[in-house]
């Protein structure tokens, strides 16, 4: 049985006694050591500008050091101490020396911003009180209270309890209207404070409308241009990519010539008497402009993958299903509409992730009612400096996505997605 | 209209087609087809075979004439409401259904209820004997087998006629050989009417009743196989059907149903006048390859034999085809079987050829 060039057990061997796998494998090191450099730019360009950039903004959603970074000895001193624990002397006189390096570092903004966004109001009460701390004496919870009573406060010393930890779930929280009470449990916002969960809602309600609008628009197109003899298909094609080369600006901004109350489409309904001159149609700067604007921009990323599972369906499925009895509507949805699906699936996806995540467009002509997500991620990026809170918010929109990628791929499959 | 043709189940009637009101891909088709006929379109590429299927189904419409169906005029009756079986070159079998499915389909759309349909799906199923495969999707199956179900979904709603262009095309030759068998073989159990598309001549002289043979538009010969290939009406489709030999001359002499043609190089050869009707006229004598015979106690008495020099011979197992030169062309064929007392040729043989007067027809020149 045991016979030298065929042992048992399945363990083939070249001519010369090696391994096969072996072989084999150091035959495809060179190429694949060799694929392995090319691809390497690639994934370093990927890696430096997407990986890291979108890791460190989940990490600012839990993480803001704004606090504890600047007041290190009150940070201890909650570290040390059970919550609850009434403030002694040791914390009075930590919080005191704190207040002063932190005058002097010129950070007490910092550490008074990260307060105030847990609790408002509260960040003049430390950069008044800083700019005191140098005459600071022992005892020092006189020296506070006299400089200002509201440092009593124990609600505040709960806060700052729960902002001394770098760590914090709470900016999370507040994305999604809620926050901790003064025992630290998770509460709903006051109802007039309530914004990120509704504008959430109306983002995905209005990129559905906006995908649905493309499909409705983009699937005869898309289907004019599978069929049409290539010459004219061509032409059209072009027409389709047009968008694509001009800038997004110009195409939003030529909107708003057109919709604005003294444009384009208003003057003419009033010229031919359709509407009155006091009736000038609101077709801009509100969320109907957000639609029109948006659904223009974003078509192409429907017709073209719509166009990519249209283009190679041959004519003789829908002639066939007619010959066997079927009226050209049945044949259409039976037959035809069946095999773009994976098209459909392709562009609604592509669409409605784009028009989720969109802010040029709504901020130019939304106006106040067009506004998404993505544009209050934006306020707190540049206006408010509240990074934490609008990573956490791009942290749930990416989340959203994700979740939605997912039930695509359980409900369809994302193997049946054709993109082009 | 006209009385003779009522009798016809199919029938186009002085049909032309224009795609582009520029010029004629179908000129002036009359066309009769019986009811139970297996009738074969052949042609080359391009010549609108495919066009008139389509018409006869309903996706092109005809430029002028008229086609008629069991004696209406279907012109205007779109593609759905014709009742007609097709078969497609690609098969067209709907991918995202299952073989069950894509057969249940124009039961479905004629408000057949469940049982009806299953039972109808499993028969014909049965009868293509892909029973087991009743849940396979069509990409699971092999080219032949997709044949198998393409036939039986056109089948599946029991039409009178069944439209077929060029469904063997994509099979190898020793499935589609079968395939014809069993296509036949069907048509004849089910008495059903058949239009067959096809540019393997092959394929149309075994299965046909009556085989229309197309160029350019029209139809050069409708005829039964037999007649095709022994008597051609003319060059294109002496020179579409089968090997032949075409050897060009002059009439010289034309008495009781034979002619005599002087060729280019001054032999006298004998021929069947089919459409030349004087002396003088030019001709073309077109002779099948097996029909020649070099060897003088073969000939008729009388008959003209003229020299011939043999250039090649390849051996092809059942026959041995020799090339020959005849008359100063290069081209002229002789098969011989290939049997045990078989004379063999070899290349610079010197000899004679000849032919039975009626296997040589003289046609009208190209
Ligand atoms: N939809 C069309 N539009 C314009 N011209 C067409 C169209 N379909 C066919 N033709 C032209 O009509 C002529 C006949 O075409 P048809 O398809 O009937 O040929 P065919 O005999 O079926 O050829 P093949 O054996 O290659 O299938 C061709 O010259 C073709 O270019
Ligand atoms: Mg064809």
């Amino acid at each position: 049985m045991a016979d030298s060039s065929a042992p048992a057990g399945g363990l083939l061997t070249t001519s010369d006694g090696r391994s096969l796998k072996s072989a084999l494998a150091s035959a495809q090191k060179r190429a694949k050591r060799r694929a392995f450099l090319l691809v390497l730019p690639l994934l370093a360009f990927i890696v430096i500008t997407f990986i890291v950039p979108i890791g460190q903004l989940m990490h600012q959603a839990i993480y803001n050091d704004g606090f504890s970074a600047n007041m290190p000895r009150v940070t201890a001193w909650f570290a040390e101490t059970p919550p609850g624990t009434p403030p002694d002397e040791t914390a009075w006189e930590a919080l005191a020396l704190d207040l002063k390096d932190a005058a002097a570092a010129r950070t007490v903004g910092v550490v008074g911003t990260r307060v105030n966004y847990e609790m408002s109001g509260t960040r003049s009460l430390f950069t008044s009180t800083a700019r005191a701390a140098s005459r600071f004496e022992p005892p020092y919870r006189e020296a506070l209270l006299e400089e200002d009573a509201k440092w009593d406060d124990p609600v505040l010393w709960g806060t700052m309890r729960q902002v001394s930890d770098a760590y914090s779930a709470n900016f999370f929280l507040a994305a999604l209207d809620m926050t901790r009470d003064v025992n630290g449990k998770i509460v709903p916002m006051p109802e007039d404070r309530q914004i990120y969960v509704s504008l959430f809602l109306k983002t995905f309600l209005l990129a559905g409308l906006i995908t649905f609008t493309c499909f409705v628009l983009g699937f005869p197109i898309a289907h004019l241009l599978a069929t049409l003899p290539m010459r004219w298909s061509n032409l059209l094609m072009i027409l389709v990519l047009l968008p694509f080369w001009t800038s997004l600006l110009v195409r939003t901004t030529s909107w708003m010539v057109l919709l604005q109350q003294q444009g384009v489409v208003n003057n003419s309904l009033v010229s031919l008497g359709l509407i009155s001159e006091d009736g000038r149609i609101q077709m801009i700067y509100n969320q109907a402009g957000t639609i029109i604007a948006m659904t223009h921009i974003l078509l192409p990323f429907m017709i073209l993958p719509l166009y990519s599972v249209m283009r190679p369906i041959p004519p003789s499925y829908v002639r066939a299903a007619r010959s066997l009895g079927a009226t050209s509507w049945t044949a259409f949805r039976r037959v035809y509409l069946p095999q773009t699906l994976p098209g459909v699936g392709a562009g609604s996806l592509l669409v409605f992730i784009l028009a989720v995540g969109y802010y040029i467009t709504p901020a130019l002509v939304g106006g106040a009612s067009g506004q998404l997500i993505s544009n209050l991620i934006a306020f707190h990026m540049q206006s408010s400096l509240n990074w934490s809170l609008a990573s956490a918010l791009a942290a749930l929109l990416l989340g959203a996505v994700l979740v939605l990628y997912w039930l695509y791929d359980r409900l369809v499959g994302i193997d049946n997605l054709k993109l082009g | 209209m006209s009385e003779s043709h009522t009798d016809a189940f199919v029938a186009f009637d002085r049909v032309q087609k224009s795609y582009d009101g520029a010029s004629l891909v179908v000129k002036d088709l009359n066309l009769n087809i019986a009811k139970g006929e297996f009738l074969t379109m052949l042609g080359p590429s391009g010549s609108g075979k495919t066009t008139c299927l389509m018409m006869l189904a309903g996706f092109e419409t005809a430029t002028n004439g008229e086609i008629r169906l069991d004696g209406v005029n279907i012109n205007m009756v779109p593609p759905h409401k014709r009742g007609i079986g097709m078969v497609f070159q690609n098969y067209a079998l709907f991918p995202h259904m299952t073989v069950g499915e894509n057969l249940s389909f124009p039961l479905e759309v004629r408000g057949m209820t469940k049982s009806t349909r299953e039972e109808k799906v499993a028969r014909a199923l049965d009868m293509v004997q892909m029973g087991a495969f009743i849940n396979r999707r069509p990409a699971q199956l092999s080219g032949g087998q997709q044949q198998r179900i393409a036939l039986a979904r056109a089948l599946v709603f029991d039409p009178k006629l069944v439209l077929m262009d060029e469904p063997l095309g994509a099979l190898d030759k020793q499935l589609r050989e079968h395939m014809q068998f069993e296509i036949k073989h069907l048509h004849e159990s089910l008495g059903i009417t058949v239009v067959y598309v096809t540019h393997d001549q092959g394929e149309a002289l075994t299965m046909s009743d009556r085989i229309a043979v197309f160029n350019d538009g029209r139809i050069q010969q409708l005829a039964p196989p037999a007649d095709l290939y022994e008597r051609p009406d003319n060059s294109f489709v002496a020179g579409f059907i089968g090997e032949n030999n075409k050897l060009p001359g002059t009439i010289e002499a034309l008495s009781d149903g034979k002619a005599l043609v002087r060729l280019a190089t001054g032999e006298l050869i004998d021929a069947t006048p089919v459409n030349v009707t004087q002396k003088g006229q030019k001709t073309l004598v077109s002779i099948r390859p097996e029909r020649v015979e070099f060897k003088p106690e073969m000939m008729p008495a009388g008959a003209h034999m003229i020299a011939a020099e043999v250039l090649e011979v390849i051996y092809m197992g059942d026959i041995l085809r020799a090339r020959l030169r005849v008359a100063g062309s290069d081209d002229f064929v002789m098969k011989m079987r290939n049997t045990l007392g078989q004379t063999r040729l070899s290349q610079g043989d010197q000899l004679k050829v000849g032919w039975h007067p009626q296997d040589a027809r003289a046609l009208d020149p190209l």
